[in-house]
């Protein structure tokens, strides 16, 4: 079982407070589809993603990623138990979207990023260790049904 | 994935603009690589003091950081530009090249922290691609 100190959890809650799923959501997705463009293959549904001023501009980009923050948001509730959590995501990701699993930290990497752009010097080190130790375990809650 | 003409003209443009804080953006992607990959401290047991501030961290931040800058005249020829500094890493610091990829995502998040309006996504990707180039040059001597 992870283990979470006060210091951790109130770090990443920290960051949820200051979160617009809508904005950061938007620009996450957006950066790993322009930083890595491989990763266009899971959103052939999604219209015109040819470029970085389409990708930004496209409202299906937009919704997704607030459907990404949604997801996280579970984990930020469930932080004792993300693996069993995030049990029936990880079959899905795996069985139905057949994302491959090093997917999962490319878009931990942009999430990243776009976080520190928001939060700037606020963005210590320690709470980039206790935010990028989260998603660590939900990366690894995500992959775990993979079969 | 090499370099594009359009990666190699984000590339200089955003590091002209960013090198008159070599050592500001060196030594945080060094303090924080040492902070939250804990394991990257392994290479630095002669040093006294690790923590982000140090002036060990500041001083080697910014030799880190030059070399980076280096390599951005470098990018026509990055391999041979680079061959010196990869016989230095792969002979006499012997860092493992794995720990190229962990600094270069710190240099990312404090490159997008400090400068957010310059860090353009597509910024971003001509930069990942740069870094990524840089760490197989420094690579290139290892086996």
């Amino acid at each position: 079982m992870v283990e979470w100190t006060a210091e951790e959890r109130a770090a990443i809650q920290g960051v949820f407070n200051k979160l617009d799923y809508e904005s950061v959501g938007r620009e996450s997705l957006t950066r790993c589809l322009v930083v890595y463009p491989w990763t266009r293959r899971y959103f052939g549904g999604f219209g015109n993603l040819f470029n970085a001023e389409a990708i930004m501009a496209n409202p299906k980009v937009a919704a997704h990623g607030i459907v990404v923050l949604q997801g996280l948001e579970k984990a930020l509730k469930n932080m004792d138990d993300i693996k069993n959590t995030y049990a029936s995501l990880s079959e899905f990701h795996s069985v139905k979207l057949q994302v491959d699993p090093v997917n999962f930290q490319l878009l931990s990497d942009c999430l990243t990023v776009v976080i520190a752009t928001r939060l700037r010097t606020e963005f210590t080190p320690d709470i980039q260790a206790a935010w990028q130790k989260f998603l660590a375990v939900v990366v690894s809650a995500l992959s775990r049904q993979y079969h | 994935m090499s370099l594009s003409a359009k990666d190699k003209l984000a590339v200089k443009t955003f590091f002209d603009k960013v090198a008159s804080k070599a050592e500001d953006i060196g030594s945080e992607a060094l303090a924080r690589t040492l902070f939250v990959y804990p394991q990257t401290k392994t290479y630095f047991s002669h040093w006294a003091d690790l923590s982000p501030g140090s002036p060990q961290v500041k001083k080697h931040g910014l030799t880190v950081m030059n070399g980076v800058l280096s390599a951005v005249g470098m990018m026509d020829d990055l391999k041979g530009g680079l061959l010196t500094l990869s016989e230095l890493h792969a002979f006499m610091l012997r860092i493992d090249p794995a720990n190229f990829k962990i600094i270069n995502h710190n240099l990312l998040v404090v490159l997008s922290l400090m400068f957010p309006e310059d860090f353009t996504a597509e910024v971003h990707v001509s930069v990942d691609k740069f870094l990524a180039q840089v760490s197989l040059s420094l690579s290139e001597k290892y086996r």
